[in-house]
């Protein structure tokens, strides 16, 4: 026996706050709650995983983030990229469709199409998913404040070209609390906001009940400078208030938990990052269950798109963003994702390339066909560490969530900007930690190269003439539609915003008319007022 | 010991874009420079942006952009503030800016260019030694 003391060591905590040991035993496990909250994959609480044979049965769904200029490119990149093997489309929109303003509003100048592609019309729709079949590729609408405009035009489009609602499958983000903390792409204010959410989630129940109307993203709220921990935490507190809004409405929490789902980050400490999803899956059952009292599995489900990774990617020699992706799409299998994707190494820069896009997917394809990520359900349960750091998650994310509710509740710290001035402070403190070098950045603040522009990024174009192709478009289908069909549709969107109505209905009638997403959104507005955003340090 | 001078900072996030994170950060790293901030949120106009710079009499105009629109916005915003006598303030912009863009930010009139990268101690000590 060895009666020397073990050398002291220098303490050291994970981005969550939690001690990181040097070694972890079972008794470390013990200590933190034992595997009471383990069971098996596919069985509540669903740490190991929400179904039984997970990657083996089928991999994830590979989804790159892609749109730019009109529909028509884009739905050119859309079938290049399915032609390489991606199996899910993640739809970028441009700013101006984000926040409801038509490609020709004076406000709209110098952005249609720089970040996204542009969409005004229901023809608009038609011409990007053209070719595309939406049974067998399912697409994800990286939308939000004009998200129930956009939900709207999709079912439409999908029911003109004859698909059956009933089946039809697909996402949009529409996560519009945490607009409000990081991203910013809000209309109306917080109250109309979280109404809006509530009328699609209802509305897809009822008619296109196998449709995701939100993915409720931590993602974003990561990304503006929460840890891992409150990433998830406030991400469930958004969740209950999206859950709560419908239940008011009287529909039982089994005809729409099902469809919920999310969008988590993936950059950071592997082993933190691991046990977060494992921790949040049982979390999240645990919360349905007992807390909503859903009978469901499915309700229970913790379903996530968990990729990206933007965050932790750097200016500073672009091309070891490719390694720094290839960790983080590792921490994502290791982690029971149903969906990836991945930030481009060039994404610090510019709209990703076909090239760099390809290696984003190429990374994924790699996982599944030569790493074996896909043959074993959760791969890293049973390590003491692991199973340690997940339990302390999982005490970390209720007590954060415990935090929130105690001081008025997620809408009210949204609505005031409280957690907004909280997320920027970690986030400046981040910054200084960079800067002094306490927080390691290979290529930023350590390992420098000496030339910088040893391989530069190739930037995407801007094209002028594509906004005014827009325009053009939008000015035709003006033209050429029913004036006293819009018009009476649109009445009747202000009118049913108007009364306290669901706006579906008639979003849908007024996309079906041609309205413009411009035109839409002023209805609503008119009714709802625009969001004043509160400024706070 | 020379009395530091009090600088008075704006900080725009112009056109459309959300990305509110590094522009928050800076507003921070200016505030514990010393420097008097007014941030103005997300989705200022040339015009709104203009204007508050005018009624604030502000030392410094900063502008914060990452998804793109940068020369355009400046294109804008430049002869709005010449028509408002700011020509003697401090103009500067800091986000997402390709090098090749630079030589016209510069020529907008645009002098400290910051782009994503740069160290908070430099924009600050830019500022001080630049600001009028």
């Amino acid at each position: 026996m060895n009666d020397r003391a073990p050398p002291p060591v220098k303490a050291v905590f994970n981005e969550s706050g939690i001690e990181v040991k040097p070694l972890y035993t079972a008794a470390d496990v013990e200590a933190s709650g034992g595997l009471a909250m383990l069971g098996e994959p596919g069985e509540y609480p669903f740490t190991r995983g929400i179904h039984c044979l997970m990657y083996r049965k089928q991999p994830w769904t590979m989804r790159q983030y892609a749109g730019f200029g009109n529909p028509r490119e884009t739905n050119q990149r859309f079938k290049y990229l399915i032609a390489n093997g991606q199996t899910g489309l993640n739809v970028a929109l441009d700013l101006p469709t984000q926040i409801g303003l038509d490609s020709d509003d004076p406000l709209a100048e110098g952005e249609v199409g720089r970040v996204g592609m542009s969409i005004d019309t229901l023809r608009d729709f038609e011409i990007a998913f053209d070719g595309i079949d939406l049974n067998r590729i399912t697409v994800s609408l990286t939308i939000n404040g004009a998200a129930a405009i956009l939900i709207a035009m999709y079912l439409a489009m999908a029911e003109k070209r004859g698909y059956d609602l009933k089946q039809l499958r697909g996402t949009a983000q529409n996560d519009i609390l945490k607009e409000f903390i990081g991203r910013g792409t809000w209309i109306f204010p917080v109250q109309p906001s979280i109404k809006l959410v509530g009328d699609t989630i209802e509305y897809c129940a009822r008619h296109a009940p196998k449709y995701s109307p939100v993915s409720v993203c931590g993602y974003h709220i990561r990304e503006s400078g929460a840890n891992p921990a409150q990433e998830m935490a406030w991400a469930f507190c958004i969740a209950k208030a999206y859950a709560d809004e419908v239940i008011g409405r009287g529909l039982p929490i089994d005809e729409f938990a099902g469809r919920l789902s999310y969008n988590f980050n993936i950059f950071g400490n592997i082993f933190e990052q691991v046990a977060k999803f494992r921790a949040g899956r049982s979390l999240w059952a645990k919360i349905m269950k007992e807390q909503y009292h859903a009978r469901e599995p499915g309700s229970m489900w913790l379903r996530m798109i968990a990729g990206g990774g933007g965050g932790g990617l750097t200016f500073e020699q672009p091309e070891v963003n490719i390694v720094r992706g290839a960790y983080y799409a590792l921490i994502s299998a290791l982690s029971g994702a149903q969906t990836m994707a991945l930030c481009s190494y060039d994404e610090a820069y510019t709209i990703p390339t076909e090239y760099s896009a390809r290696i984003s997917l190429r990374t994924m394809q790699l996982l599944i066909e030569e790493m074996g990520l896909t043959e074993t359900v959760d791969p890293l349960g049973g390590s003491f560490y692991v199973e340690t750091m997940t339990n302390e998650l999982r005490a970390k994310m209720e007590e954060i969530m415990g935090e929130t509710d105690a001081q008025g509740g997620i809408v009210k710290l949204v609505s005031e900007g409280v957690i907004q001035s909280r997320v920027s402070a970690q986030a400046y403190q981040m910054q200084r930690d960079i800067e002094s070098g306490a927080f390691r950045k290979v290529g930023v603040n350590c390992y420098r190269n000496e030339r910088e522009d040893e391989h530069p990024v190739e930037f995407h174009a801007y094209n002028e003439e594509d906004a005014k192709r827009q325009v053009d478009g939008l000015n035709q289908v003006r033209a050429e539609r029913d004036a006293g069909q819009v018009r009476t549709a649109l009445a009747r969107v202000r009118a049913d915003a108007q009364a306290g109505r669901n706006v579906m209905p008639a979003l849908v009638a007024a996309v079906k008319a041609y309205a413009s997403v411009g035109e839409m959104t002023k209805e609503l507005v008119a009714i709802y007022g625009r969001y004043r955003e509160p400024v706070r340090f | 010991m020379t009395q530091e001078k009090h600088i008075r900072v704006l900080l725009a996030k112009p056109g459309l874009d959300g990305h509110d994170q590094g522009a928050k950060v800076v507003v921070r790293a200016m505030m514990d420079a010393g420097f008097e901030v007014i941030y103005t949120g997300l989705r200022q106009t040339p015009e709104q942006v203009a204007r508050i710079a005018l009624e604030e009499d502000v030392d410094v105009i900063a502008l914060s952009s990452l998804a793109g629109s940068h020369v355009p916005f400046c294109r804008k915003l430049k002869p709005l503030l010449e028509a408002n006598g700011l020509t003697d303030k401090l103009w500067m912009i800091g986000g997402n800016l390709p090098a090749q863009d630079h030589a016209a930010l510069r020529e907008l009139g645009f002098k400290g260019i910051f782009p994503t990268g740069s160290r908070l101690d430099a924009i600050t000590a830019y500022v001080r030694e630049n600001a009028p």
